[in-house]
This record gives C-alpha cells, structure tokens and sequence, in this order.
C-alpha cells in the first residue's frame, strides 16, 4: 500500500502547532547545551543570553552563531554535550584535524536521523515494497549510513551498495529489480551512462526514483538523469554538522525541499551583519538543532546561501522549503559530493616540498566532476630523472588523495606560470554551471 | 671529472623549448649537446653549453627552473657496436644508466656519450679501467 508521509503528523502539521513544538524543544535544547557544552555556555555568557531568556522560537536571534572555525577549536571533544558512553556512532568529513568535522550520535539522535532519511524516502515514493540501492559511501561519509538507516525504517529492501564498482551496481539493479537509487547525482548520470552503453533503454530499467544529494546539480542534470534511467530525481540536502542527509528533501512538486523543521529550524542571515531576513530574502542558511542529545548545534552558520519559502505545497507538507543551495560565503568547493578546501591542497603541497602555488580547476564533463590541480615545479623538488619526478608527482597525488578524500588529476606546470590578478594568484577556476 | 649538465624545466607546451633556445641564443650560448625527455605535462630539457655561468643568469632571469648535475662524458669511435661497448662494460659492472645521449665531433672521426649514473666516481673508474677515455667541458669546448 503506497503511504505519502512518514510522519503525517509532523510533516503536515499547521504552522501554529509547529512553532509551538519548535519552541518548547528549542526551550530544551538551549538548556542541555549550556547545562552541558562549557564551550557553548562560554559564547552564551559572554553575549549575556542565560537559558531562561529563551522562551521559544522567537527568542533564537538573541543566541550565539556557531561556525566552523568553533568546530575546529572545539575539536574533538568541545562540543560533545553527553557522556561518551551514551554515545553509540561517529561520522566525519574529510580533511585535516582542522578542517575535518567528528559528528557524536546517541541511539535518539541517530533514530532522528534515520526518521528524516525515511521521511524523504517515503516522499519519493518508497514503501515496504521497495528495493532501495544505496550507492553512497559508507563509512565515515554520512550519505551510506543515512539513507540506510532511513531505507530499513520505511521497511525497504536495502541494498548496501556504497559507491563504485559500477558493474556490480548494475548487476544488482537488474537482477534484484531496485526501485529506488541514492547516490550522488554525479554517480547516478554515470550509472545512467552505463547502463546506456550495455543497450539497457529506460523502459528495460526497474528504477522509479532516486535520491541524489551530497554536491550542487543543475536542473537540467536531473531531466538528464531523469531520461536516461526512467525515473523521477529527488534532491536530498544535509550536512555532517547537523546530522548528514536528510536535513532536508524534496517532494514531487521537485521545487525545492522541505526541511525537517521539528528537528532542525532554519534561518536566513545577513552573512555580513548576522541580522535574521525576512522569508523569501537570499542570505546565509543557519541551522539549530531542537532535540539532539549528542551534539546539538545552535545556530550553526552553514555557508550556503539560500532562500526559503513557505509557499503552500502541491505534496500537503507544511514544512518550510529550501531553495537548492545558490553559492557559498566561503571557498569551499563540493566535488564529487566531498567538501574540499583551497587551505587542504596548501597544507598537502607544503608538507610534500612544493611551494603553495597552486590552481584548482573543476569542470563537469557528461555529469561527473573533473578535479585538476596544477603545482608549479619548484627547486625543491626539480631534478634532472623524469623517474623521480613523476614518482614525487604519485606521492603528492596519494597525499592529496589521504588529504581529500578524492582523487586530483595532478600536473606540474612551470614556476610562475599560474596567473596572477592583482598580484593574489586565481586559486580556484570552477567551470561548473551549477546554477 | 664529469661534465657539468644544464637541465631546465619546461612544460609540454608548443613554444617551449623555441624559448629557451632563443633566449640563449640572444646571450651567446652555444649548445653543445642538448637531450629532452617529456611526460604528457612536461618536458627535461638537458643541455651542455659553452657558457654556464651566462646560461643560468640569463634562464633563471627569464624564471626558468633550472638545476646543475654532473653527468659522465665518454669519448668512442664513431663505428658500429662503439657505443655498445662502452655500455657493456658498465652493465658487467651492475651499473644502472638513468638516461644517455650522444653526439659528433665537429672535427675528429669520434662520438661522445653523456651518462647519467648514480655514482659519476664509479662509472668514471670502470670506463677508464676498460680503455675508454673520459671528456669535461673544457674537452668539449675544443672539439
């Protein structure tokens, strides 16, 4: 029997209700956090916000921002608000200590976030009859382990794929009659292509949905998407620090996506004054966890500049809606679904003997991201064997690859040679369209 | 001993090489024995010129990568199985070559090699010890 809501309650609940649960669950999460984060309560005293100022929603502006730069000091323990023993699960981004984000998960946060990957499950169409391929990373990445998690609750048959290893996906696809793909959309256009040049027409393929997040597409990606495997496309939103994916999800109308707002409510900032904007305005999306026990996050400035809107769904959801993410307010790039700083490949450089000359360049060729790097050779490591340096090129590029977490295409150009606009040298040329 | 080598980075562009060339060529250098090997990305240019010193200065004001190594230069005849003796009596002695190249004298009835070894002292010793007889820049100069 086809279901559309997960949790009818929440999902389709009147504003009123649910400002009213949001406040009474800020209420409490605001108490936890300063009864159990010294480093959150810390930021608290010194804007002179105490718990008992926060009455609900309305009060959240009086709160502190989080950011990464807290993560990074807070790591990794900082921003830990249960004991350790209560805690049962980790996920992680990629990157240095620094850059890399330790997500804690008690059994209740952990429950919540497999009930928003169901939610967006059930939103796509999945019920208990459905065969759900999981072709995201598992592992420390956040999509494998969501969308699983979110598969088993909807009570799917749950294919724990992970990513690659393209001949096997389609051989479990076709043989156990997936109807449901989550996978990066990068990784569904190649399965799509795949399956293409095995002779497979859309009508040969079991699929009817997928649900592809974790890095920017373009619309005209999923109608792409779309045609060659014969579905439907979902976008599917989250970060590590609030949880992972599900955050937020599309439904049918496919105009953007509902936030889980009983667990995480949203804000639209000025990322200059910190002033909140009125609905509707673009500015930068901050995210407050309202019932997480391990590592709760108040207004956590999420660098992605969106809208949002609470235009009356054509699905029946009430849930507030999201704009696909229209850019950043720092230099952080999404390629292949993994978070990349600028600052990561200097760190690498420096510690394999380059100079941090260095230029990015990202493109997306057939719907899968090309991720290049040129280094300008330098005295260091320039030698007369072209043996020794293309060895010393491999090890930059395993660096690179520790580092990242993804493989750069690494070519070494001469010194100087990198262009240089008012003496600061272009670091990063994404040619993506991606809006 | 050895020769002093001249190895300038250059990437695998059209025009690279025709730049370094002709910024030597501007300040008088004359190339005595010149060697490439490339990847897809770049290019090794190895040179022996008559002027290192005017070379360098001039190259490295252009922003060239450059690096000094020394490398063993060998005098053989200028006939069939020459070259392969002198490589012979190294490979009996288990010594690796990195890379070689060769050329005419302008004059004598002779042709030289360039080896890069790991050890110059090594390689040096064995080709003198089998009859064969080492060049330097200066020799190179005179021929």
């Amino acid at each position: 029997m086809s279901q559309k809501y997960y949790q009818k309650e929440i999902e389709t609940m009147s504003a009123e209700d649910m400002k009213q649960l949001q406040s009474e669950k800020l209420v409490k999460q605001v108490k936890h956090v300063y009864d159990n984060v010294p480093y959150y309560k810390k930021l608290m005293d010194e804007k002179g916000v105490r718990p008992e100022d926060i009455h609900g929603i309305e009060d959240l502006h009086k709160l502190p921002f989080l950011t990464k730069a807290d993560l990074r000091d807070a790591y990794p323990y900082g921003l830990l608000a249960k004991p350790l023993e209560d805690c049962v699960r980790i996920q992680s981004t990629s990157g240095t200590t620094g850059r890399r984000v330790v997500a804690f998960y008690t059994q209740h946060d952990v429950d919540l976030w497999e009930d928003c990957c169901a939610r967006a499950i059930t939103a796509a169409g999945g019920t208990k009859s459905d065969v759900c391929q999981v072709a995201y990373g598992y592992g420390l990445f956040t999509g494998g382990p969501g969308l699983n998690g979110g598969s088993h609750k909807v009570g799917c048959l749950t294919l724990p794929m992970s990513s690659g290893n393209t001949d096997r996906q389609i051989q479990f696809m076709m043989d156990l009659s997936a109807t449901i793909l989550c996978c990066t959309p990068s990784y569904a256009a190649y399965i799509g292509e795949t399956l293409k040049e095995q002779g497979y027409k859309p009508e040969d393929i079991p699929l009817k949905a997928g649900i592809f997040g974790a890095e920017p597409w373009t619309d005209e990606m999923r109608r792409s998407i779309e045609a060659t495997l014969g579905i439907k496309a979902y976008d599917i939103y989250g970060l590590t620090e609030t949880t992972g994916p599900g955050v937020a999800f599309e439904c049918s109308e496919q105009t953007g996506m509902h936030i889980n707002e009983d667990h995480f409510y949203a804000e639209i900032i000025d990322p200059e004054t910190g002033e909140v904007l009125p609905e509707g305005s673009k500015g930068e999306l901050v995210f407050t966890s309202l019932d997480k026990e391990a590592f709760p996050m108040l207004r956590y400035r999420t660098r992605d500049i969106c809208v949002l809107s609470r235009k009356k769904c054509s699905c029946g959801r009430t849930l507030v809606k999201m704009a696909k993410p229209m850019g950043r307010t720092d230099d952080m790039l999404i390629i292949r679904g993994v978070n990349v700083f600028p600052s990561q490949i200097e760190t690498v450089l420096l510690n394999e003997g380059y100079e941090p000359n260095y230029q990015i360049i990202v493109d997306r060729v057939s719907n899968n991201d090309t991720f290049e790097i040129n280094v300008e050779m330098t005295q260091g490591v320039f030698t007369d064997k072209v043996s020794e340096i293309l060895a010393m090129e491999k090890s930059l590029a395993n660096a690179m690859k520790t580092m990242l977490g993804i493989n750069p295409t690494i070519h070494l150009v001469a010194p100087k040679s990198i262009s240089r606009s008012e003496g600061k040298a272009v670091r990063v040329i994404d040619k993506r369209k991606l809006i | 001993m050895a020769i002093r080598q001249l190895t300038v980075f250059v990437e695998n562009k059209r025009g690279t090489i025709v730049s370094v060339t002709d910024t030597l060529s501007r300040h008088n250098v004359n190339i005595r024995a010149l060697s490439i090997a490339e990847t897809e990305d770049f290019g090794i240019l190895r040179l022996i010129v008559n002027d290192e010193a005017t070379a360098v200065k001039t190259l490295e004001d252009e922003g060239y990568l450059i690096k000094i190594t020394e490398v063993v230069g060998v005098k053989i005849g200028d006939a069939p199985g020459k070259l392969t003796a002198a490589l012979k009596v190294l490979d009996d002695a288990n010594v690796n070559i990195e890379y070689l190249y060769a050329f005419m004298a302008r004059t004598e009835k002779h042709a030289y090699v360039v080896l890069r070894v790991e050890n110059n002292a090594e390689a040096e010793a064995i080709l003198e010890n089998a009859g064969f007889h080492l060049i330097t820049n200066a020799d190179i100069e005179k021929l």
